[in-house]
């Protein structure tokens, strides 16, 4: 049942970031293509996370522990970079 | 027991990854960047949150004890979505990038 459970949610995930792939591409303004981005990681952090669950190994959660982080860091510097021209003044 | 986790954890998985699509499904069709912001930064903490916590079921059931440590990409997640999406929407301002009126879309 988890076999099938996790099957589903991977399909629904995969479909998830191709919506946020089909914005980074289209995105009228920047903004939109790092909001697609900030997307692609949470999606692909659950994606990791639902993958562990259908193996049955905690291998991947530091993945995406680590996925999530460099996620959040890389979303604020470029939108530190968008709001002042720099990152580190 | 068993039987019981095993549900309880394809369910919420189920459901973290329906929550991840209507977020990105918000991102793709928004008519402007204020709307798609919102899809993603909402549906995010939701998603990851019922992953985790099937995470946490299907472990504990299977090794016997309490797994805790998906808990700590709730915490996570749930602290830094906001403040990124903050920090976007400014970024989005300070652009001063159109914003969506009801008349455009009228015929």
């Amino acid at each position: 049942m988890i076999v099938a459970a996790t099957g589903i949610a991977l399909i629904l995930i995969g479909l998830a970031m191709l919506l946020a792939l089909w914005r980074l591409v289209l995105g009228p303004d920047v903004v939109d293509r790092v909001v697609a981005i900030d997307a692609l990681y949470v999606n692909s952090c659950a994606m990791l996370l639902t993958y562990g669950i259908r193996l049955g190994t905690g291998l991947h959660f530091e993945a995406a522990l680590v996925i999530a982080m460099l996620g959040f860091l890389s979303t604020v510097a470029f939108a530190k970079f968008l709001l002042r021209g720099d990152i580190i003044e | 027991m068993n039987a019981v986790a095993d549900m309880v954890a394809s369910v919420l998985v189920v459901l973290g990854g329906v929550a991840c699509l209507l977020g990105s499904l918000g991102l793709a069709r928004l008519p402007d960047t204020f709307m798609r912001l919102h899809g993603p930064s909402k549906t995010a903490t939701l998603g990851i949150g019922c992953v985790a916590l099937a995470s946490v079921s299907f472990f504990s059931a299977r090794e016997g004890a309490f797994s805790a440590h998906e808990l700590l990409i709730i915490v996570f997640v749930a602290m830094t979505t906001p403040v990124s999406a903050h920090l976007i929407a400014r970024a989005a301002w300070h652009r001063r990038l159109p914003r969506w009126r009801d008349e455009d879309t009228q015929p």
